[in-house]
């Protein structure tokens, strides 16, 4: 990658500057809506007022709707399996930037 | 083109049956899916098991593979032999489980062509009925510095993505864009691209672009969600004496005051010197004593003096 000057594409941040309805969440996965809201039910998604009737959702809910369909077409888990490794993934990667960070503070005693 | 041994790939004699194959299927599945898997080569190899799976789980495939014989070897030159699928009735089939266009040329030649009835790509849209589709979105992962996060940079990326041509090929073609990065975003983030993934059909919207950002290593700093750590290395008499430095930000040089007293591991914040956002980050001097090496007559001497002079004892509390 090199500097450019001409202008270029922009676009939000997904994780923070994108908010999606149930409808944008079902077209961009080609998922049935059900689907989603069954996702709600298990604690998969969480939409930003759960109380609305109208749910809408940040950028976080897409990325984890992609990865439960694909580890739910590709691994064949239920719902409750999907939510259980959503977690354990995440729970897992924290871990592993924590150990990145400590690593990296050792390395710096070191030197 | 290479010959493929879809029974090697998923670790079954040639007789299995097909619940033993769906078994390996999952088990190795669960091992290299590329949601699961972060290391470099499980979404190659989750792949040739999806393509191994895809032919061994249908019987009508299944059978025509075998067909071939089992005299094969693994990455053997191949040639399927003329009307190798004659006599086989086949009845849909199509990819059901995985987006087509991502098999290998073994697969394509043998299976992607007309010789499958009502066979055909799902390209990841299955599912979708009417005449209007969405383009599919697409995910790539780019690596930027960490001052590009600083400044919002313009950066130019290079993709490559695949293409069907005419004759039904996928190959992997180049694609170069400018691409403004968002300020203050954060490792792991992604930035969406509208209408840049595929196009759509029968007049529908495109799929979006998704970019996922990873940052580069840093030669001087740490960053822990928005808070920047720099090792800040001080001899000992600037720790003790108090003194004052120029801090090196991604914004430029900065002051900074040091205490007396100073200890080894003692933080210094620098409030708002951190990655931008709502609110911004810090940044931390991490602070590390460096010891000036006795390497000469009189930096020993200097050490001498001091040991005469004080009482210090480093091990004060080891000897109750």
């Amino acid at each position: 990658m090199s500097p450019v000057t001409e202008k270029g594409l922009s676009g939000p941040i997904l994780e923070e500057e994108v908010q999606l309805s149930l409808g944008d969440l079902s077209r961009a996965c080609c998922v049935e809506a059900d689907f989603i809201v069954e996702l709600v039910h298990e604690g998969v998604l969480d939409p930003i007022e759960p109380t609305r009737t109208r749910w809408t959702f940040t950028g976080v809910s897409l990325l984890r709707l992609r990865k439960a369909v694909n580890l739910q077409r590709d691994l064949g888990l239920n719902l409750a399996g999907v939510a259980l490794v959503l977690e354990l993934l995440e729970e897992t990667e924290q871990l592993r930037s924590r150990l990145r960070q400590l690593e990296a503070l050792e390395l710096g005693r070191e030197r | 083109m290479e010959y493929k041994d879809y029974y090697k790939v998923l670790g079954v004699e040639r007789d299995a049956s097909q619940d033993e194959i769906k078994r390996a299927y999952r088990k190795l599945a669960r091992k290299y899916h590329p949601d699961v898997n972060q290391e470099a080569g499980a979404e190659d190899q989750f792949k040739e098991l999806g393509e191994a799976y895809e032919v061994l789980k249908d019987p009508e495939k299944r059978a025509a593979y075998d067909q071939l014989g089992s005299n094969w070897q693994r990455g053997q030159d191949f040639e399927p032999p003329p009307d190798w699928d004659a006599g086989f009735e086949f009845s849909g089939g199509g990819f059901t489980d995985m987006g087509g266009g991502q098999f290998s040329d073994f697969f394509e030649n043998l299976f992607g062509g007309g010789g499958f009835a009502g066979g055909g790509f799902g390209g990841g849209q299955r599912g979708r009925g009417g005449f209007q589709s969405r383009g599919e979105d697409h995910h790539a992962k780019i690596m930027i510095d960490l001052e590009d996060a600083f400044s919002g940079a313009t950066r130019q990326i290079t993709l490559r993505h695949p293409e069907t041509d005419a004759s039904g090929r996928v190959q992997m073609k180049p694609r170069t864009l400018n691409v403004k990065i968002p300020k203050g975003i954060k490792p792991g983030q992604n930035i969406r691209l509208s209408g840049q993934g595929s196009p759509g059909s029968g007049g529908g919207p495109g799929g979006d672009l998704y970019l996922q950002v990873e940052f580069r290593e840093h030669p001087l700093y740490r960053l822990e969600e928005r808070d920047l750590y720099l090792d800040l290395p001080l001899a000992p008499w600037e720790a003790a004496l108090g003194t004052k430095v120029k801090l090196p930000t991604p914004e430029g040089k900065v002051d900074l005051k040091i205490p007396a007293g100073t200890q080894g591991g003692h933080k210094l914040r620098l409030k708002g010197r951190g990655l931008p956002g709502k609110p911004p980050g810090d940044l931390y001097a991490q602070i590390r004593i460096a010891l000036p090496p006795a390497h000469t007559e009189e930096a020993k001497a200097l050490y001498q003096r001091m040991a005469e002079l004080s009482d210090f004892n480093p091990r004060s509390h080891l000897e109750n």
